[in-house]
């Protein structure tokens, strides 16, 4: 299949940057988004143009790295995939497709379609984590009884693989998917009561301070989610953080 | 920074308190549409039920200030809240596709700002006179002049018309507003699919029920 695409090129983060317009032909349906990039950046470097960065890694759905806005949606035309996961059969011979960075203030782009998503780290570092005894006497994880129901809880939101997608599909660039995901998978289980009391308080600060937005509830976030995480993550999240300021 | 500004100036904190204000003022909704349909059933309990409200003591000088405290605070804080979610991406979108949530969603703006000019002409139509009557002029309380003033209003084609287009955009806002505010507060639970079908609910008749009032007065008089 031929395709027009217009992807946004920029040298670098201080640069204003541009979309520009390539022809890309026989594009086979079977390959991965991805590997059709990879094509046009192979093209690009025989013409001795410079390849369209973008980020990549695992290329099976797991990492969180590959980013991108196709036709307008974070990880393109289809629900619970990551870009890697895409495939060009998702699209017809002669499409126009938009490819661009994930926009938001927290997400400042560095090169082309690479945007710098260290805001999610900096808010793990405000609370992501726990604290556990390592002295020697640890206590084996095993031997903590949880509720079933818990569990799964905590497990669907520690699927949430920080590739801010939701960030990107929200009208206000908001982060609270995310946030929601990483405070809930402590919040419902025993180990991650030492800190329940400061950690939505503090990863909301955090969130705040990189610049995303508030959470208008649209639901945009999860709707693009690779991972399917909840919006009652998001309930939970503002529990816990009232908790912290009213309990 | 104090607990105080900490908390609210949070996004999350932010949210609650305009959950809080529009929580209430989806109450008083309630209340006033409630009242107002009196005047399509008896104009005498009509008048009953206004002169109650508008000479109790507690209604005038403890609701009626929370009311307007709400209404301000919700306007304000939802402009402030708009600013700086539209700050929050500096460059847009070449192409945006937003099919994945509502457009009353992410819109909420839009309908509270014609909200917010419904409410300054309900303002200049009853509340100022009304204020002019009892606490400027210092007319003397005559306990039935308040449905005629009611239907005197519905005699503009234009002014029944305003309302009506109002009133769309007041069910569109609570359509998804209401429950977001639930949302809000921290509340989504095995219960919350089945509430949600109320507040859609609640978002359609409160709306129809005013519509129902203006376009009765007005092919009525
Ligand atoms: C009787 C009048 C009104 C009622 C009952 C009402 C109700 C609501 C409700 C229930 C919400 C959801 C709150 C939440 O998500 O936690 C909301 C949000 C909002 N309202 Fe109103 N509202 C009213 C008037 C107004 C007015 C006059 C404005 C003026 C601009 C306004 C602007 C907004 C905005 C911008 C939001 C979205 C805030 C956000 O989630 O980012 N509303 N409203
Ligand atoms: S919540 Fe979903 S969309 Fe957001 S970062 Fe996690 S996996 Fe990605
Ligand atoms: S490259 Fe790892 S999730 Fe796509």
């Amino acid at each position: 299949m031929d395709l027009k695409l217009k992807i946004w090129r920029q040298k670098n983060a201080s640069d204003k940057g541009k979309m520009v317009n390539y022809d890309m032909k026989n594009v086979s349906p079977d390959m991965s988004f991805l590997e059709m990039l990879d094509v046009l950046n192979n093209e690009l470097i025989e013409k001795g143009e410079e390849p369209v960065a973008f980020d990549h890694d695992c290329r099976e759905g797991i990492c969180g790295m590959c980013s991108l806005q196709i036709n307008g949606r974070p990880h393109g035309p289809d629900t619970a995939i990551t870009t890697c996961q895409l495939h060009m059969r998702k699209f017809k011979d002669g499409d126009t497709i938009y490819i661009e960075p994930f926009r938001s203030k927290a997400f400042p782009v560095i090169k082309d379609l690479i945007v710098d998503r260290s805001s999610f780290d900096r808010i793990q570092h405000a609370g992501g984590y726990i604290s556990v005894n390592t002295s020697g006497n640890t206590q084996d994880a095993n031997a903590i009884p949880v509720n079933k129901d818990d569990a799964d809880k905590a497990f669907d939101a520690a699927t949430c693989i920080g590739c801010g997608a939701c960030v990107a599909a929200c009208k206000n660039s908001s982060a609270m998917l995310f946030v929601s995901a990483k405070v809930s998978q402590f919040a419902l289980l025993p180990q991650g009561q030492i800190e329940r009391k400061t950690r939505a308080e503090n990863m909301v600060a955090q969130m705040d301070a990189e610049g995303f937005g508030a959470c208008t509830n649209t639901g945009a976030c999860a709707a693009e989610c690779p991972k399917e995480i909840s919006l009652t993550n998001i309930a939970r999240l503002n529990r816990e953080f009232l908790k912290s300021k009213f309990g | 920074m104090s607990w105080f500004s900490r908390t609210f100036s949070s996004s999350v904190g932010r949210k609650f308190a305009m959950a809080l204000s529009a929580l209430f003022l989806i109450i008083f909704l309630l209340q006033h549409a409630t009242i107002n349909f009196l005047s399509v059933i008896s104009a005498d309990a009509f008048n009953e039920a206004s002169h109650f409200m508008g000479t109790n003591p507690l209604v005038q000088f403890l609701m009626q200030p929370i009311l307007i405290f709400a209404v301000v605070f919700h306007f304000i804080m939802g402009f402030v809240l708009e600013a700086k979610n539209r700050a929050s991406r500096p460059i847009k979108y070449f192409k945006k596709d937003t099919g994945n949530a509502t457009w009353v969603s992410q819109n909420m703006i839009y309908s509270g700002l014609v909200i917010l000019a419904f409410l300054a002409l309900h303002f200049i139509d009853f509340w100022i006179p009304e204020m002019d009557y009892k606490y400027v002029q210092q007319l003397p309380e005559d306990p039935d002049r308040y449905y005629e003033e009611l239907v005197h209003k519905f005699q503009s084609p234009l002014r029944t018309g305003v309302y009506v287009i109002s009133f769309v955009l007041l069910g569109l806002h609570l359509w998804h507003g209401f429950q977001s505010s639930i949302q809000s507060v921290g509340i989504n639970n095995r219960f919350t699919p089945g509430f949600k079908k109320v507040t859609e609910a609640f978002a359609v008749v409160i709306p129809f029920v005013f519509i129902l009032i203006a376009v009765f007065h007005f092919f009525n008089h």
